[in-house]
């Protein structure tokens, strides 16, 4: 069975001076964008790569439950349980520095704009899913049912994503990952923005590894 | 009764499967009557609190339709479980398991959570329509929506039940898994309904129409490919 190694001291030096490099570029170097109230532009370095994270980490989460029920290999849930739980946790983030912007922009914190409503079901499906990995104490069958409702819920997830904004006209201006913002960005944004993604993933990648391995030690320990 | 014999196949094994299912629940009427009374006991309090008069004409499609759907969620999530969880509880799973293919129990089960939804929903509707002055400008297309909507209501929740089944803390965690899954079938449906109620214009109300097709598919198609893994554990 293949057990997962660390990131290494390169990784994570480069993780360590990017970000602090991106934080520092997205305060005191990018300008603030247009269209947008005061300096309130530059919380899409963050809020933007939380919610893509968020979303990554449930589809990575649904993948490694898909080869659980294949190879039955624990590894895997542990996998899927630790992207859950950092999914979750950028979720929550994703979430709340989307309605901090709102009240900025728009004067009101919620409004319901299809992508607010579909961070909300993202949010409930990861609450649903820990919430079962909680109420279940035998290992497998833990793994086996989480693995199960993640499958259904990762076919019912685009739903929100991608069905409901085609049914709504939305009043409101598009809020996050828009094709309209990404024409626009100007160069020094577009540069500090994707190398924040980049970054964010990054981060994700290296807490899970964390997670994973932490979870090894522990099983072990308690066999 | 004579021991289980194992079904031939998948569609014998469901026909066999549903028809024991409703012939227990006529039996006791636990999971009917639980179901009729909370619908029934919403539709009286939400009539006596808002009733046809004290919605605006121009409120009315919008909120009169939410509350359908959500009188229907709710009894949904009141009843639908007991299908999978009084079997764990009685103890009849295992022979259950014995008896007949997974996909066929689903199957089964499926079928009889959509009739007693149906049967809910044929109660419910035509009073809710009454005490509320809920004018439907196009029934056709709600008719359609009520039908599409409820199977993926019974869907999604007989899944649910699989999974809530072998846990503790069933009451409430059905509740939680269910919702993130209904989320947009309902938001379709009510939309639907809204559209529905608002126009005698079918094309409008399409979108939702095959939003709900999809969903139902898709979860229904998801549910059978997991039951099998969720059944035997």
């Amino acid at each position: 069975m293949r057990v997962v190694k660390g990131l290494g001291f390169t990784v994570k030096a480069l993780l360590g001076l990017g970000m602090a490099a991106i934080c520092w570029a997205a305060f005191l170097w990018a300008r603030p964008a247009q269209n947008f109230v005061g300096e309130s532009s530059r919380i899409v370095f963050f809020h933007v790569p939380m919610a893509w994270v968020s979303t990554l980490a449930f589809f990575i989460a649904a993948w490694h439950s898909a080869v659980y029920l294949r190879k039955r290999r624990i590894e895997n849930d542990d996998a899927a349980a630790g992207a859950a739980r950092l999914g979750f946790v950028f979720c929550v983030l994703a979430t709340v520095t989307g309605s901090i912007f709102a009240r900025v922009m728009w004067n009101s914190y919620w409004n319901w704009d299809p992508r607010e409503t579909s961070i909300v079901l993202l949010l409930l499906v990861y609450g649903a899913y820990l919430g079962l990995r909680g109420a279940l104490e035998d290992p497998e069958r833990r793994a086996t049912l989480s693995a199960a409702y993640a499958l259904v819920a990762v076919v019912t997830v685009p739903f929100l994503t991608f069905a409901v904004p085609r049914m709504y006209q939305s009043l409101h201006p598009d809020t996050v990952l828009n094709v309209r913002g990404k024409v626009e960005m100007s160069a020094d944004i577009r540069t500090v923005f994707f190398s924040s993604m980049v970054a964010f993933m990054i981060l994700f990648f290296w807490m899970w590894n964390l997670d994973r391995r932490v979870s090894r030690i522990v099983r072990e320990r308690a066999a | 009764m004579s021991a289980p014999r194992p079904a031939a196949g998948i569609l014998p094994a469901a026909i066999a499967v549903f028809r024991r299912e409703l012939l227990a629940e006529w039996r006791t009427r636990v999971a009917v009557n639980s179901l009729f009374l909370f619908a029934f006991a919403v539709l009286v309090l939400v009539a006596y609190a808002v009733g046809p008069t004290r919605l605006s004409p121009e409120d009315r499609p919008t909120v009169n339709a939410v509350l359908l759907w959500i009188v229907l969620f709710f009894s949904a999530m009141t009843g639908l479980s007991r299908t999978f969880v009084h079997e764990e509880d009685a103890g009849t799973a295992a022979a259950l398991r014995l008896s007949a293919p997974p996909s066929g129990v689903l199957l089964g089960k499926l079928l009889a959570n959509v009739a007693l939804l149906g049967a809910v929903t044929v109660f419910i509707v035509p009073l809710f329509v009454v005490l509320m002055g809920f004018e439907i400008r196009d029934p056709p297309l709600f008719v359609l929506l009520l039908l599409l909507g409820t199977f993926g209501l019974a869907s999604a929740s007989t899944f649910t039940a699989a999974l809530v089944s072998k846990a503790s803390a069933k009451g409430a965690l059905f509740a939680v898994l269910s919702i993130p899954l209904l989320l947009p079938p309902l938001i379709a449906a009510v939309s639907g309904t809204q559209v529905a109620a608002r126009e005698a214009d079918f094309a409008a109300g399409l979108d939702f129409v095959r939003v709900l097709v999809a969903y139902d598919g898709a979860v229904t198609t998801a549910a059978f490919l997991l039951f099998d893994a969720v059944w035997r554990e």
